[in-house]
């Protein structure tokens, strides 16, 4: 198959005008994020109005060990249920939400993003279920030796932060600020994922990321605490969505986030309670 | 700059072994139906297709030992081939281009030659807006251009119409006679043949079958194929003095030939009758019509019976003798028409 | 062959509508998001949003990194095509596949494998910056490098289809008149595909254009250095949407304005 079909399929395409050609390329780059994870539609049962048995729960993209773990969890206590979820970065998924997107929970990894939900009125009062302290993360053998949050000043050393326009990198920025530092990174990368993985490459010497994404990264990246991660702790938000398809189940699921069972996973990824 | 070839090539459904030589200022056509392997043995001598076995000599220096490009050959191909993206004069430039003449010199020697061919005014022009022939000529121009001492033309007038191809014929014929290396011809036509070349080399299935002057080729065939491009009936029989007996069927001929021998004779030395005609039993046979055509003004009438044959006759005979399909009919044969030649 | 150039023009009926229904709807699933974009662009605040130094300098590192990717693509694809399309060798069709890996593999996993061949401990990054000290990651250059791997394939295979569709007697005629075979590759193959090779290379153009994935994951995203549009379109969705629809209508109006006027230019046709 890959001998014939491309050929053909761009000589032709080759020949179709550009204005199409460019916009799906603009597009298709842009879509490799996580966020072109859109869920095709909440199912409720028609004949039992209340009785909904699917539930869609929005999800920061730093929850998806823990939320998934506490979806099994959900359906092996309402039998029949099937829990879906869409992870991805915060801000996406509340414009997800904005945008009519079907949805019962949603969790974010920041206010911020929350409020701008909130905003629309489109969720009920958040709580805080979580928090998460940002780390050092070193390679495993750690080669440039960072021990404290000042060696990322030295410009020898390289530094991926995340971009200040997600959460982890403005709380990047609030922990050097709170330290008086200042830092050059060779990358702002576009999400926690992104950045851990320079890290665990060696292609930069050190960053600033989540304690729980280090946690999970399972022994590739050392994480070093820092004081002045006590100024950008992170508090993450979960609330109904008025507009749920099924309001009964995501009452049901923000309170096993907030029960001690939940509170039990969340602590063994690294997140502190609030 | 005599050019002496074996040329062996051999593909699963196809062989291939034909020797050839050439002499400086000769040209010889290869004449064989489609399929002989006549434009595989031009391609094996410009070097665009492989020989299994053989070798290619021209003045005594090897040529197959040679990659295309570094043989003294020029080619012209049956539908051209000239560049698209380049001017009648820069096609024509191309050659001695190559053969590492500076650009200017190469111009000068490029619009002499299309002067040469009368196409001096279509310098510019690029191929796609040239006729047939005009791309013919430019095609032979080009090829002659780069100075080769073998000349290889493939089918040269074969995309050419009727009208065309006579001019463009008659200009050939003259380049040709004013070259002086060697020039092999590729073509299925005898006409062609005839006019252009000096000898003929008959090709079929592979191999040489005949070789010889052209007006000797056309008197004598030796293959069926030969006989029927040429017109002639052919049959094989075996001659005792001015007899020659084709299975059942005896002919008395004009040349006295002895054991296995070829009868040749032209459908318009054949006679039909109605009912058995006085005289010599020889040159005389049964048979029953199968089929008659319009040829020229006569009616070509094919018999069958012990001899498969061609008749002409004229289309009053036809009236008068009431000539239909299915029909027995007598048939001679008039000796002094009749060549025979060994087998 | 020769006379024929000039096609019969023949007289068109209607379009069946089982045909026509089916363009029409691709037609308005291909330009609707174009339109949705230039709905919701924030056309009061433009003129300032454009003035922002950080989208001129996002937008001309894009426009210079496509274009040095193309080029790169040109000068190692062209000779690539041809190889699969002129010489036969073992393998070749394992060659063919591998080459378009690129176009099913998602960016972000191009980038990441860059990463392991070309990052500071690649296979090969380690050694250029042991020895020559170079290292592509967080820099432009290996932004050209994550755009080309990506876009290659575009090209190689628009050039190796009109290698294939090229009459190769021509190349032989060539051949017969003295030509080796670069002279042939030169004078007479390359002009030949000329026009295989200009829509390979505005493909390409427009792929390391819209280049995001493999370009973060590789070269990182820094302002001025490595954050071209794509990325800068992309941030910005996180925290201003409008930003991004403004960025990302600059970014397609620039691309389709080059491309057309290179159309109209080396084509011949508007």
């Amino acid at each position: 198959m890959p001998k014939r079909l491309p050929r053909r399929l761009f000589t032709r395409l080759s020949r179709l005008t550009v204005v199409p050609l460019v916009l799906a390329a603009t597009l298709s780059g842009c879509g490799s994020g996580a966020q072109d994870a859109s869920p095709s539609g909440t199912s409720s049962d028609p004949s039992a109005g209340g009785g909904a048995t699917t539930l869609t729960v929005f999800a920061a993209a730093s929850l998806t060990g823990t939320f998934t773990e506490l979806g099994k969890t959900f359906e092996a206590a309402n039998p029949g249920t099937t829990v879906r979820f869409n992870f991805g970065s915060s801000a996406t998924l509340a414009q997800q939400i904005v945008q009519g997107a079907p949805a019962d929970v949603f969790a974010a990894a920041s206010p911020a993003t929350m409020k701008t939900v909130t905003d629309a009125s489109l969720a009920a009062a958040p709580t805080t279920f979580a928090r998460n302290t940002l780390q050092i993360a070193v390679p495993a053998d750690n080669p440039a030796k960072v021990d404290d949050l000042a060696d990322l000043a030295n410009p020898k050393i390289k530094v991926a932060l995340c971009a200040a326009q997600v959460p982890c990198g403005a709380a990047a920025v609030k922990a050097l600020d709170a330290a008086g530092l200042k830092v050059t990174p060779v990358t702002l990368e576009q999400d926690v994922k992104a950045t851990l993985t320079k890290v665990e490459l060696g292609e930069v010497d050190a960053a600033l990321v989540y304690r729980t994404d280090v946690i999970a990264s399972g022994g590739k990246v050392k994480g070093i605490d820092f004081p002045e991660a006590g100024k950008a702790i992170n508090d993450y938000p979960v609330a109904t969505l008025t507009k749920a398809p099924a309001p009964d189940l995501a009452r049901k699921f923000v309170d096993l986030v907030l029960s001690p069972r939940g509170r039990d996973v969340l602590t063994k990824a690294g997140f502190d309670a609030p | 700059m005599t050019l002496r070839a074996r040329v062996v090539v051999t593909r699963p459904s196809f062989h291939l072994d034909l020797d050839l030589t050439v002499a400086p200022g000769e040209v010889v056509a290869l004449l064989g139906p489609n399929g002989a392997g006549k434009t595989t043995a031009l391609r094996a001598l410009a070097g665009l297709t492989p020989v299994d076995d053989g070798h290619i000599t021209l003045d005594g220096r090897p040529l197959h030992t040679l990659a295309a490009e570094d043989r003294p050959v020029g080619m012209v191909f049956q539908d051209y081939l000239l560049f698209p993206h380049l001017s009648a004069l820069e096609n024509v430039a191309f050659g001695p281009r190559c053969r590492g003449v500076g650009r200017a010199r190469a111009r000068r020697t490029a619009l002499e030659w299309l002067r040469r061919v009368g196409l001096e005014e279509y310098a510019a022009v690029r191929p796609g807006r040239l006729s047939g022939g005009q791309a013919q000529r430019v095609a032979l121009a080009r090829a002659l251009a780069a100075e080769p001492r073998l000349l290889l033309l493939d089918e040269p007038l074969a995309a050419l119409d009727a009208h065309t191809r006579l001019e463009i014929r008659s200009r050939l014929r003259r380049h040709l006679a004013d070259f002086d290396g060697a020039t092999v011809l590729v073509t299925h036509d005898p006409l062609d043949a005839m006019v252009l070349a000096d000898r003929l080399v008959v090709v079929e299935n592979g191999t040489v079958v005949q070789e010889g002057a052209p007006a000797e080729v056309a008197r004598r065939p030796r293959t069926d194929y030969v006989a029927r491009l040429v017109g002639l009936n052919l049959h094989r029989g075996a001659g005792a003095g001015s007899q020659v007996a084709v299975g059942e069927v005896s002919f008395s001929v004009a040349d006295p030939v002895e054991g296995p021998a070829f009868v040749a004779f032209s459908p318009s030395a054949v006679a039909l009758y109605r009912t058995r005609p006085d005289g010599s039993p020889r040159n005389l046979w049964q048979a029953v019509i199968e089929g008659m055509e319009r040829h020229g003004d006569n009616v070509r009438v094919h018999l069958e019976g012990p001899l498969p044959v061609a008749a002409d006759v004229t289309p009053a005979a036809v009236a008068e003798l009431g000539l239909t399909p299915g029909q027995p009919i007598w048939v001679s044969v008039k000796a002094t028409e009749t060549h025979a030649y060994p087998a | 062959m020769i006379r024929s150039r000039r096609r019969p023009h023949r007289s068109q009926g209607r379009p069946p509508w089982l045909l026509l229904l089916p363009a029409t709807l691709g037609i308005a699933f291909l330009v609707l998001p174009l339109a949705g974009l230039l709905v919701r662009a924030p056309w009061p605040t433009m003129a300032e949003r454009l003035a922002e130094p950080q989208v001129l300098q996002a937008l001309r590192l894009s426009l210079v990194t496509a274009t040095l990717a193309t080029l790169a693509c040109l000068l190692l694809g062209v000779p690539l095509a041809w190889l699969l399309a002129r010489v036969t060798f073992p393998g070749r069709r394992l060659l063919r596949a591998l080459i378009t890996v690129p176009l099913v593999l998602p960016p972000v996993v191009g980038g990441v494998a860059l990463l392991l061949v070309l990052g500071r401990r690649g296979l090969i990054g380690q050694w250029l910056d042991e020895t020559l000290g170079v290292t592509l990651p967080f820099t432009t250059a290996g932004v050209v490098v994550a755009e080309a791997f990506v876009a290659m394939p575009f090209l190689v295979i628009s050039v190796e289809g009109a290698l294939r569709a090229a009459d190769t007697r021509l190349e032989e005629a060539a051949a017969t008149l003295g030509a080796s075979r670069m002279t042939v590759f030169r004078r007479v193959t390359l002009p030949l595909v000329a026009p295989g090779v200009l829509a390979g290379a505005v493909l390409c153009w427009a792929r390391a254009l819209g280049e995001f994935g493999a370009t973060i994951t590789f070269a990182g995203n820094f302002p001025g250095q490595t954050q071209t549009m794509p990325l800068a379109v992309y941030l910005a969705l996180e925290t201003e949407p409008e930003a991004a629809v403004v960025l990302s209508l600059v970014l397609l109006a620039v691309s389709v304005a080059i491309l057309a006027s290179l159309r109209d230019r080396w084509t011949g046709t508007a």
